[in-house]
């Protein structure tokens, strides 16, 4: 009779399996361990920071690590000034791309146009920086604010921006493209135009997945490093400010400025490097939680469709 | 989607069923709104043409002019003689560890997650970490290659050396290339692998001979996109121990201590260069940004050129 134990058949080669099962076990591990790290060193190094700093020091004049001055609300406040900006300038612009692409373009255009937001997608965001320096910082931001600096959170705001909207249009299209045609052909059915279609039913429907693209974009402005620590100046710190015509200093750009050692050490640089790795763990805590929030709204697309 | 609207408006109202519905009032609104959308289209493909024209203008008479010397010519203070050559060969080691660190953990890693694993709680949370890697900000990759990699493990890596560089990219770019490999798996209907199992082969068989061929043009794509990432990526090499400087070159340095030496890589002489007040730096910026840029596209058009050819339909 034939039994189970005949159908599994030799040991040997149920030995190799199982070794090239673990080996690609092994291989996924990987990401756990990276994950682990991050989370250890960032933590261990912050809290190392964090006792060993005058706290009245993280409420101060401004961000100043290499005098001693770490003033969180600065970077935060640049942090928020530049994300802003550039999600005024992507919001429409992706979305207004997306809804194109997805509703009104015709194949033959949309085959064209997505490969071009795909390239837009992947310029790398130190070219971003360099053309927000050197060309919308003198044509669109010195004459706005009337200043004669080049550096400025609104010019790495606008670059920031650039950066996000092939994100938030590729996203955006992705859910609107899931809405089933059948809501579009009951629209039309009862009579409404492609606007009232696309306002009024396709967006509602695919409005998790929009809402998970804003998301994204702000997380991805928020740990936006290079168009920031080159458009935005302050090389060496920066005191408090919000005012998009003058330099500023984000999250980010404070730990490639600190890494490049671009200002004078002084009393209390001995925390500057420490300080990198606690500004590290904010911006660790808040994209990650923006884009846990993300995923769920992403999650609720593909559930309903 | 969007071809089967065009059909649905061709077979459903034809122009004159069409007029008879909508009447013969223009519509204005319906014309402004296509029009509003169609601008943010444009608006998003112009900054790309005036991105491409304005880094031209500043870089592309001095890349013609200097040419073969300034793709092979050293960092340097001065302008005149400053070029790129050692960028490039950074950037090339760099990526030299992402095909050999990151492509095989990262492939290995999505079969596990898509052809092995149960869905069990450990599942849930490899999923998790892979999802949440891709979505950390590059600069904290920066962090932890300066932790782990300068800081940790001077003594293999030898500090702020083109190892620490390299697997810092490395660690940044493996979710990416799990999640597109694994998004090329999930492409091979199940039926594939059935009939392999059906024949009694062994799980490693009927992914080995059945579904990574079939994956294989998708995984190629992820691939080439992710090396154009690695090409561009510059926070965490600015952390994790890039210089403007360049490479050691004492007579008579053997790999190894090449490796471990300083390093530059491309974007991050862009970066340096992006940062200096004086026009020729600008001019010299813009011209390794063309130098990037032509990699990069190269690169981006080969991938959206191999995934429309090998695109497959089940």
């Amino acid at each position: 009779m034939l039994t189970l134990t005949d159908l599994r058949g030799s040991p040997a080669r149920r030995r190799r399996e199982r070794l090239i099962r673990s080996l690609f076990l092994g291989a996924a591990a990987v990401s756990l361990v990276i994950s682990a790290l991050i989370v250890f060193t960032l933590l261990g190094r912050a809290l190392d920071f964090i006792s060993r700093v005058d706290l009245a020091d993280l409420i101060s004049v401004g961000w100043l690590p290499r005098r001693g001055y770490f003033d969180i609300a600065t970077i935060f406040a640049g942090t928020l000034v530049i994300t802003a900006i550039g999600m005024v300038i992507a919001t429409p612009l992706g979305l207004g791309a997306a809804i194109y692409l997805s509703e009104y373009a015709s194949p033959r255009r949309r085959r064209v146009l997505k490969p071009i937001i795909e390239l837009l997608a992947g310029i790398p965001s130190v070219v971003l920086g360099f053309y927000a320096i050197a060309f919308l910082a003198p044509t669109i931001v010195q004459p706005l604010c009337g200043s004669n600096s080049i550096f400025s959170m609104g010019a790495a705001g606008l670059g920031v921006g650039i950066l996000i909207t092939p994100l938030i249009a590729s996203v955006a299209e992705d859910a609107m493209h899931a809405v089933p045609m059948s809501l579009r052909e009951a629209s039309y059915g009862l009579g409404a135009r492609k606007r009232s279609t696309s306002l009024r039913v396709v967006l509602p429907a695919a409005v998790s997945g929009i809402v998970a693209a804003l998301i994204l974009g702000v997380s991805r402005g928020i740990g936006e490093t290079m168009v920031v620590s080159i458009a935005a100046g302050a090389v060496g710190g920066s005191v408090f400010t919000v005012n998009p015509c003058l330099p500023g200093q984000t999250m980010t750009a404070a730990m490639t400025a600190l890494a490049t050692g671009s200002d004078q050490a002084q009393v209390g640089a001995e925390l500057a490097v420490p300080s990198l790795f606690f500004v590290g763990l904010l911006l660790f805590a808040i994209t990650l939680g923006l884009n846990l929030v993300s995923e769920r709204f992403v999650r609720r697309v593909r559930k309903a469709y | 989607m969007t071809g089967r609207t065009a059909a649905l408006r061709e077979s459903v109202a034809p122009e004159a069923v069409r007029r008879a519905l909508a009447g013969n009032k223009l519509q204005l609104g319906q014309i402004w709104f296509q029009a509003l959308l169609m601008a943010a289209l444009l608006v998003a493909v112009g900054v790309l043409v005036s991105l491409l024209i304005d880094v031209f203008d500043r870089g592309g008479a001095m890349l013609a002019e200097r040419g073969v010397d300034f793709l092979t010519a050293n960092t340097s203070s001065n302008p005149a003689i400053a070029g790129v050559g050692q960028g490039i060969f950074g950037s090339l080691l760099i990526v030299v560890f992402v095909l050999v660190f990151a492509f095989p953990v990262g492939i290995g890693a999505a079969i596990y997650i898509e052809e092995y694993a149960r869905d069990t709680l450990l599942t849930r949370i490899l999923n998790a970490a892979v999802r949440n890697l891709a979505g950390v900000p590059a600069i904290v990759y920066g962090l932890l290659g300066l932790a782990v990699f300068v800081i940790i493990l001077t003594s293999v890596t030898g500090g702020r050396s083109v190892i620490a560089g390299g697997l810092t990219m490395a660690a940044l770019v493996m979710p990416i290339v799990v999640i597109t490999t694994a998004e090329s798996l999930r492409a091979v209907p199940r039926s594939i692998r059935e009939a392999g199992f059906g024949v009694g082969a062994t799980k490693w068989q009927v992914i080995r001979h059945h579904v990574l061929p079939y994956a294989a043009p998708g995984i190629l794509t992820g691939s080439i996109l992710t090396l154009s990432r690695a090409f561009g990526e510059t926070a965490p090499l600015v952390l994790a121990g890039g210089v403007l400087g360049g490479f050691a070159t004492r007579p008579g340095l053997g790999a190894v201590e090449t490796l471990q030496g300083p390093y530059t890589a491309l974007p991050l002489i862009v970066f340096n260069w992006a940062r200096q007040p004086s026009e020729e730096f600008r001019q010299l910026s813009a011209a390794a940004i063309l130098v990037l840029l032509a990699i990069i596209l190269l690169l981006n058009g080969a991938a959206i050129y191999l995934r429309s050819r090998f695109e497959k339909r089940w």
